[in-house]
């Protein structure tokens, strides 16, 4: 059973056509990568899922729940919008932290922004539910803010232990190396706890020593099931990673199987032609 | 010694009025000038023209044109005359008189449109990848442009706002044309009288001021310095 749904996805800007009928299927903790020529539209695809842009066509299910279908009569509101791009985390290729917060607070601010709501929902719920008075009411509130807060610093500790920046805590992302900033960026995607991690080029900012690092922790998350739609142009890190590689072109997955398949045993020519360009660059 | 006395205590007088002209221009202009930013960087393409041609008319014409504007025209077009003012606050009584009111309206409004420039130009500076981050962390616009974006236009927009902010305590002289009774009003009033030192007297207390400005500047700068945008 599919996880996540992928259903005809096409996608212009203006004349350009970027997405051309995109169909995926990805199960629950499974790691799929997506490679490609430049502009073949792996970016338009994650920020589609991602839901920074709008498909012109397609549908999207998660788990058996239709995120976005484009024959809905209705567009979604801003915060329908909010809480489907909650389902899933996206790691930019340029890190964007955030540069006046110092790194713990980079990862903490988003869920500490959501408390302020999730306390108006709890508090609704207590005044169905329960005989409490007001003093009551706002003391249960204040409470659980307080346990919610205790709880993003505790999880907000845990991320940075394991992105390995512990004794980093405090610095800011100036005073960071390009791998310690792209760590920082996926432990921030983490403490929103999504259900799908989604990364675009997550190593290509980034100086050949420092990549190494970065792929350490995205493959401790792969032992840890996440699942995961990871655009790369490493294709020892696509190999070595994947459950399932997708290889984009024009706007279309032409080709998607095991790595295996995709690296050893090539298809169709386009997917030959890019293999080749990709080892003749590397100069192997 | 008693001329110097006499004459310090005067321009002392004008130049409470030249900064209280400052400050409450700053305290209506920087937030209106933020409006006005964001009108002219609205989708909505009506409201963004017309901020747009507003802000080229402001800093396109001399603002001494600005303010005679404000002060004569509605007298001469039968619309209504600058109230007189009678606060009964002693002190506000002798600083604040219509006049004084005119030329408030005129720069608060001359000099949001400048500083709508400069908020737009911060704003836009910020990369869109910022924004987005924002967004895919289910923050809501508001919250990512006070929580997120916020912080570092400012810091963007220190350098070119600190520029705008000195010209401002230059240019409150401009009011005395229409009779402020600011500093330079004093100063000149001396000159009449046949005393030339008051004039240079009178820029030494600019000088002051803008120096003290400048002090300020610099620390927020440095308060700002620990991130990079
Ligand atoms: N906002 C936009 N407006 C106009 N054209 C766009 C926009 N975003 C992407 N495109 C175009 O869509 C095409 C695909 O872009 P996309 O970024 O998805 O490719 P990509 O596969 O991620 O490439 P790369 O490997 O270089 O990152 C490109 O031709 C690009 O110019
Ligand atoms: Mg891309």
């Amino acid at each position: 059973m599919a996880y996540l749904e992928i259903k005809d996805f096409y996608k212009s800007f203006g004349e350009v056509e970027v997405l051309k009928g995109i169909n995926l299927d990805i199960k629950k903790g499974e790691v799929v990568t997506i490679i490609g020529s430049s502009g073949s539209g792996k970016t338009t695809l994650l920020r589609c899922i991602n839901f920074l842009e709008t498909p012109d066509v397609g549908e999207m299910i998660l788990d058996g729940e239709n995120l976005f279908s484009s024959s809905a009569d209705k567009k979604d509101g801003e915060k329908e919008l909010r809480d489907k791009r909650l389902n899933f985390g996206l790691v930019f290729q340029s890190f964007n932290l955030f540069p006046q917060y110092n790194v713990l607070d980079n990862i903490t601010l988003a869920p500490t922004l959501l408390i302020k709501e999730q306390a108006e929902t709890y508090k609704k719920e207590l005044k169905e539910k329960v005989e409490l008075n007001r003093a009551e009411i706002k003391k249960a509130v204040a409470e659980f803010i307080q346990n919610k807060k205790e709880e993003i610093a505790k999880a907000g500790k845990e991320l940075l232990e394991m992105v390995d920046l512990v004794e980093k805590e405090k610095a800011y992302p100036c005073e960071l190396s390009g791998g310690q900033s792209q760590r920082v960026a996926i432990a921030r995607a983490l403490a929103l706890k999504p259900k799908i991690l989604c990364f675009d080029e997550p190593t290509s900012a980034l100086d050949p020593e420092l990549t190494g690092e970065v792929l350490k922790v995205i493959k401790s998350l792969k032992k840890k099931d996440r699942t995961m739609i990871i655009v790369t142009h490493e294709m020892g890190f696509a190999k070595n990673v994947s459950d399932k590689v997708v290889f984009m072109a024009d706007g279309v997955v032409e080709e998607m199987g095991k790595p295996k398949e995709i690296f050893e045993n090539p298809q169709s020519e386009k997917l030959k032609v890019f293999l080749s360009s990709i080892t003749n660059k590397d100069g192997e | 010694m008693g001329e110097f006395l006499q004459v310090t205590s005067q321009l002392l007088e004008g130049f409470s009025t030249s900064v209280m002209l400052f400050i409450l221009t700053l305290i209506i202009a920087l937030p209106l000038g933020l409006i006005i930013s964001f009108c002219t960087i609205s989708k909505f393409a009506p409201l963004r023209i017309f901020f747009k041609v507003i802000v080229w008319i402001l800093r396109g014409t001399p603002l001494m044109l600005q303010i005679f504007v404000i002060f004569y025209l509605p007298g001469l077009l039968n619309l209504f005359v600058w109230p007189t003012m009678d606060t009964g606050w002693a002190w506000f009584d002798r600083t604040i008189t219509t006049r004084f009111i005119a030329a408030l309206v005129a720069f608060s409004i001359n000099y949001a449109a400048y500083f709508s420039e400069i908020y737009r130009g911060g704003i836009e500076s910020i990369s869109k990848g910022q924004f987005e981050a924002g967004q895919v962390l289910g923050m809501t616009k508001t919250q990512i442009f006070f929580k997120v974006v916020l912080l570092q236009v400012i810091k963007r927009i220190i350098p070119p706002m600190s520029n705008e902010i000195i010209t401002l305590i230059k240019d409150t002289a401009l009011a005395n044309f229409i009779s402020v009774l600011d500093i330079l009003y004093w100063a000149k009033d001396f000159m009449l009288d046949g005393l030339i030192w008051p004039l240079f007297y009178a820029g030494a207390f600019y000088l002051v001021f803008v120096g003290l400005l400048t002090i300020i500047f610099n620390r927020v700068e440095k308060k700002l310095s620990y991130f990079r945008v």
